[in-house]
Parts: C-alpha cells; sequence; structure tokens
C-alpha cells in the first residue's frame, strides 16, 4: 500500500481506527469522545461507526476516567482513555502513577494493564497557567509506564498503534498546536513504530540537537537557518520519553562534541537535565562543550500573547543556543 | 433470594472466621518479633462483613478491597501459607514478596487485590465490572472499602460512573466507625453512609437501586443475605451500595495508641464480636456441635502455625525478582 500525506490528527483517526476494526477488545472512554466527536475531533464520527460501547463518552471523572481504564485493562480488555489535556491529568496521577504504572509489578506479575491514555499537551494558544502545560516528562519519571510523544504524523499513526498493540501501559501525547502538520503516512493497517526507538530527523556534523514533540518543529526550523551560515545541526528525536532510547544521542554526540537539548517542559528536572548527565556520564571524553538547554521560562505561562511566546521555546532560541556552542 | 446455606456451609464460614481471627493474632505477634515489617492493619473485628460477603459470591465473580485485607484474601480461599508468606516478604508469597501485608492478590481466584491507597481501587472495580459487562459475562464485583474512604473523590466518581453505566458494582461500605482515628461524624456530612449512594440513584436505564440496605456487619447471616441481594440486583440491572455496620477491634495500625476512643467502647464491642454471635447462634441451631466447632477452633491454630512454618522456612526474594514484572517483556 501506498503512503498518503495526512495531518497528525488524521493519522491519529487512522490508527484508532484499523486498531478498533482489528481487535473487539480495544474502545474508547472518555470526555466528549463520542458524541461530540472528540475535542481535537480526532475520533469524529466513530461513535457511529462502533457504537455507544465502543465509543463511551464519560463524565468529567479524571480520576475515574483513568482508574475504571486500568481496572478494565487487568480485567482483559485494551482501553484507550481519553484525558482531553494532560493538565487535567493532573487529577489522575494516582490513577496513572500508583496504579497504571504498579499493578503489575506489585502484585508479581499477575495482572497485565494494556492500557493507552491519550492526551494533548503543550502551551502557545493564550489559555493562560493552568490550561498549557507541557508536563509529560513527570509521568516519564516513573517505572512501568511507557510515555510517547510524537512529533510528525508518520510517528504519531504508528507510535499510537504501536501502543495500542502494546501490553504495557501508555501515556500517549499529542501537542494540540501541531494537530494540522503534514506528512507521509503508510495506509498499511500493520504501519508499527517500535516502542522506545529514537529517530534522527536530520542529518548534520556540527551539532547535535535532542528534541521531542513541538521541540522537533522549532529545531528543524531552526536547522534552516543555521545551514545557512554553513552549520549543520544533527537533529535526534526521542519520540519516547520512557522508554528513553539515547544511543543514536551517543552516536550523534561523537560525531559532533556538542549537545542542545530543546523541549517544552520548565527548565528543572527536565529531559535537558536528564541527557545532559548522561551525556556526561558517557560521553566525557567526547565533550567540547557544556551541554545546553532551551526550555520554557521557568514561570507559570500568561494569557497576553506576546509575553506567552516570550516564555516559551523557539527557532531563534534555538539558533542562539546552538551559536553559543560552534 | 439467597441460596439457603445449609449446615456444611455455616460450619465452614465460622471456619473462615475463626481462621482469620487466628490468623491476625499471630500476624501482631510475628510483627511484634520483627518478622512482619511496614504497615499492618489487622482484619480483627470485621470478619463477619468478609466472610459473609464473599460467600454470597460466584466463582466467576470479582473481589476487590483497601489495605485491610487478610480477612478478605483468606475468605476468598487463598493459599493461607502463601498469605503468610507474603506477610513475611518471602517468595512464596501471593505476590512474590513484592507486596506486602497490604497487597495481597490471586488472579485465579478473582481476588484483585488490596490497595493501600484509599479509594484508589474503587475505579478499577468500576473498570473490572465494566469488562464484565463489555464482554457479556454474567459477573459481579464486590468492592470493598472503609468509610473513610467515602469522603474521597475517587468513591464519588466511581459511584456516578457505576451508575450512568448500569455496571454490576456491590460497593461495600465496612463502616467500622472511625477513619484510621476520626469518627465517622466529624468526617462525613452523611452520617448514615448508605445515604451518600443517593445522589447517584438513578441510572441511565432507570434501573438504578444504588442505595441498598445498612446490615448489621457483626452478623455473617445477614451480611451474607444482603450481598446475595445486592448481588443478584446488580447482575441485573447495575450498582448497589451496602453500608456494613461493623468496628475494629483492634487499633489502626499496629502501634495506634487509640487515643480516639474508650476502653469502654472496645470493649463493649468485643461483646458483640462476630464470631463468639456466631457460634452462639450454630450451638443453638445445631445441637451437639460444640465438639465440631472446638474441632474447627483447634484446626485453625495448627494451620496457622502450619503457615508460619511455611513462612520462615520460605527463601527470600531474589535480585532477579526485585527487578522481574515491571513491564511485560
Amino acid at each position: 500500500m501506498a503512503d498518503k500525506v495526512i495531518t497528525i490528527r488524521e493519522a491519529l483517526s487512522a490508527a484508532l481506527r484499523e486498531e478498533m476494526q482489528r481487535d473487539e477488545r480495544v474502545f474508547i472512554m472518555g470526555e466528549e469522545v463520542g458524541v461530540w466527536g472528540g475535542t481535537y475531533a480526532v475520533t469524529r464520527g466513530f461513535i457511529d461507526e462502533f457504537g455507544e460501547k465502543r465509543v463511551r463518552d464519560t463524565p468529567i471523572s479524571e480520576m475515574v476516567i483513568a482508574g475504571a481504564a486500568v481496572g478494565a485493562a487487568m480485567a482483559g480488555l485494551r482501553p484507550i482513555a481519553e484525558i482531553m489535556t494532560i493538565n487535567f491529568a493532573f487529577l489522575a496521577l494516582d490513577a496513572i502513577v500508583n496504579h497504571a504504572a504498579k499493578v503489575r509489578y506489585m502484585f508479581n506479575g499477575q495482572f497485565t494493564v494494556p492500557l493507552v491514555i491519550r492526551t494533548t499537551t503543550g502551551g502557545g494558544k493564550q489559555l493562560g497557567a493552568t490550561h498549557s502545560h507541557a508536563p509529560e516528562v513527570i509521568f516519564a519519571h516513573f517505572p512501568g509506564l511507557y510515555v510517547g510523544v510524537p512529533g510528525t504524523a508518520y510517528d504519531a499513526k504508528g507510535m499510537l498503534k504501536a501502543s495500542i498493540r502494546d501490553d504495557n501501559p501508555v501515556l500517549f501525547v499529542e501537542h494540540s498546536t501541531m494537530l494540522q502538520r503534514r506528512a507521509a503516512v503508510p495506509e498499511d493497517p500493520d504501519f508499527v513504530l517500535p516502542i522506545g526507538k529514537s529517530d534522527v530527523k536530520r542529518r548534520g556534523k556540527d551539532v547535535t540537537i535532542v528534541t521531542y514533540g513541538k521541540g522537533l518543529e522549532w529545531s528543524m526550523t531552526a536547522a534552516d537557518t543555521l545551514s545557512k551560515d554553513g552549520i549543520e545541526a544533527e537533529i535526534v528525536d526521542l519520540r519516547w520519553l520512557r522508554p528513553l532510547d539515547l544511543e543514536p544521542v551517543f552516536e550523534s554526540f561523537k560525531k559532533t562534541n556538542r549537545c542542545v537539548v530543546v523541549e517544552e517542559s520548565l527548565p528543572m528536572f527536565n529531559i535537558g537535565a536528564e541527557v545532559a548527565a548522561q551525556i556526561q556520564q558517557e560521553m566525557f571524553d567526547y565533550m567540547d562543550a557544556p551541554v545546553k538547554r532551551v526550555s520554557a521560562m521557568d514561570i507559570p505561562l500568561p494569557y497576553s500573547r506576546e509575553i506567552e511566546l516570550m516564555a516559551l521555546p523557539s527557532a531563534e532560541k534555538v539558533v542562539a543556543a546552538v551559536k553559543e556552542l560552534v | 433470594m439467597a441460596r439457603q446455606p445449609n449446615k456444611e456451609t455455616l460450619l465452614d464460614w465460622y471456619r473462615q472466621m475463626v481462621l482469620i481471627r487466628r490468623f491476625e493474632e499471630r500476624c501482631a505477634e510475628l510483627y511484634q518479633q520483627g518478622l512482619i515489617g511496614g504497615f499492618l492493619h489487622l482484619y480483627i473485628g470485621p470478619e463477619a462483613t468478609g466472610v459473609g460477603a464473599v460467600a454470597a459470591l460466584r466463582e466467576q465473580d470479582h473481589v476487590i478491597t483497601a489495605y485491610r485485607d487478610h480477612g478478605i484474601a483468606l475468605a476468598r480461599g487463598l493459599d493461607v501459607n502463601r498469605v503468610m508468606a507474603e506477610m513475611l516478604g518471602k517468595r512464596t508469597g501471593v505476590s512474590g514478596g513484592k507486596g506486602g501485608s497490604m497487597h495481597l492478590a490471586d488472579r485465579d481466584l478473582h481476588m484483585w487485590g488490596g490497595y493501600g491507597i484509599v479509594g484508589g481501587h474503587l475505579p478499577l472495580a468500576a473498570g473490572i465490572a465494566l469488562a464484565a459487562k463489555y464482554q457479556g459475562k454474567d459477573e459481579v464485583v464486590v468492592a470493598l472499602m472503609g468509610d473513610g474512604s467515602t469522603n474521597i473523590g475517587y468513591f464519588h466518581e466511581s459511584l456516578n460512573l457505576s451508575a450512568v453505566w448500569d455496571l454490576p458494582v456491590v460497593w461495600l461500605v465496612e463502616n467500622n466507625q472511625y477513619g484510621m482515628g476520626t469518627a465517622v461524624g466529624r468526617a462525613s456530612g452523611a452520617v448514615e453512609i448508605v445515604n451518600k449512594a443517593n445522589a447517584y440513584c438513578c441510572g441511565a436505564d432507570g434501573h438504578g437501586m444504588l442505595q441498598g440496605p445498612r446490615v448489621d456487619g457483626m452478623d455473617v447471616m445477614a451480611v451474607y443475605d444482603a450481598i446475595s441481594e445486592a448481588a443478584e440486583h446488580a447482575r441485573k440491572y447495575g450498582p448497589v451500595l451496602v453500608e456494613s455496620l461493623t468496628y475494629r477491634l483492634e487499633g489502626h495500625s499496629m502501634g495506634d495508641p487509640q487515643r480516639y476512643r474508650t476502653k469502654e467502647e472496645v470493649e463493649s464491642f468485643q461483646t458483640k464480636g462476630p464470631i463468639g454471635r456466631f457460634r452462639a447462634l450454630l450451638s443453638d441451631k445445631y445441637k451437639g456441635v460444640e465438639s465440631a466447632l472446638d474441632r474447627i477452633d483447634e484446626e485453625a491454630l495448627k494451620a496457622v502455625d502450619d503457615a508460619v512454618e511455611f513462612a520462615k522456612n520460605s527463601p527470600d526474594p531474589t535480585y532477579d525478582d526485585l527487578v522481574s514484572h515491571v513491564y511485560v517483556d
């Protein structure tokens, strides 16, 4: 089957539809997933196609959305629970961290939790401090859970399908401002991407940019600008914060000896901190400069357009960070 | 109508209650000796609630509970040796020594575990019930919880969802009068907890009967009848909440100074204890049953002795156990 250029939104829809057609145990539950068609229109038409049994509108109750999905997964179904935005996942933190991630271990492997929790992340939409978080790194702290954050339509489809087929719980994080981005995506219903594999999105020799999610977009734009100045950046898209695959980062670093980590997280205790620590541990002999980090500023996000953008990363900030290194 | 238990069944309930009591007493000793670590929440006092509730279920039904779970595990038929081994953190324990006192489970017996986060298991119960209903299985989930958990968000979200989706769940509140050291009346707006179910009472299909009875939780027969009826309703129509009035005769956990209640209060409940009461009922009902009951008492003691031996002689978990089952490989 051929590839087709589609949006991230369409890629997500296709992944969900194909997996629901493939496996009766797969169902969707969450706020506004059914009659409304999904707040980001990812599940539009699903309730007509699959019925109310498999496309289940819930009350606004994040604790029980996540918790009931864990129970249903333990009991043999393959739920896809939607938490409308990751800001609301804080309400479900206990169900995700203490139960989705731990029941398998705590009961010595008696239970399996084949669960996907889909949610959206990110700021930049003038939604104010409580609706603009990009805190996926918090969830990546905990063993027992996988955390995936696609940055392209191709990855969105392949990673979501892999998540649904996997027997482990996955927090699947989609960026709310990137749903219209397009890419060529395989139509093959068996197209899946491996869980926990980073991907080199751009080849270069001068600096390694490590990123994921929306950071990929800022980094790609920055790389085009840098290229005009004769600086070729290699971009490693982590795609998964857990399992975290830094092998391609290390391989790249051996060549570039410089690294910038680009992410939308807050600056403290973020992925940049982890990558910097591992690079100094594994790649000390290859280091020509300290690892630099580009992230959001260490403040809650404000409403007003100009100052909100000021607080977020940007391609310009990535360019500036790279130029400090090379 | 509940199936009417025959003599053999009633003696088995007596056996379970005595086994739980002896098991818990021994656990307290082992805790003092340092052989059991962490928290230890004894099921001394509420035995009739656990035994009566589990007795009302069929093999294919499901049980899930909070951290005061030893009694429920034993009532559901988990192997007493392996439960004791879990207490001692041994490799042969029901959770491989990785769960401990608060996390006893047996997938094959549909005992979905004890859970340490207050209310955290309630949405899981809803999910297990959803799976049963989704797959067209004629199964019901009994979710036990303490009175304290009825004040947490999980309780309200889970009851509400179960009503909206007509899930086959019996929500069984073991009201032992205190959430840790805080009396129900000091923690709950509704003093009769069963009234809380009223708020979620009409399921989407109009069959909702969420508010079930308030039963005497020290009477194993009353609990059995109430849960049998509730389970029947849950299978046919949807969720029911039953409040069982019980009492914990020991502290919340080991080392509880119990400043929140008087000695006299505890003593007044000791005389109403579920085991003595049930024994009196059996003696009255079946002439000459005492020798059989005495034999059950002795066998329970021996079963616990044997369990301690088994546990002590079991190996500790290894490094491989430490790192296994974080993920499905």
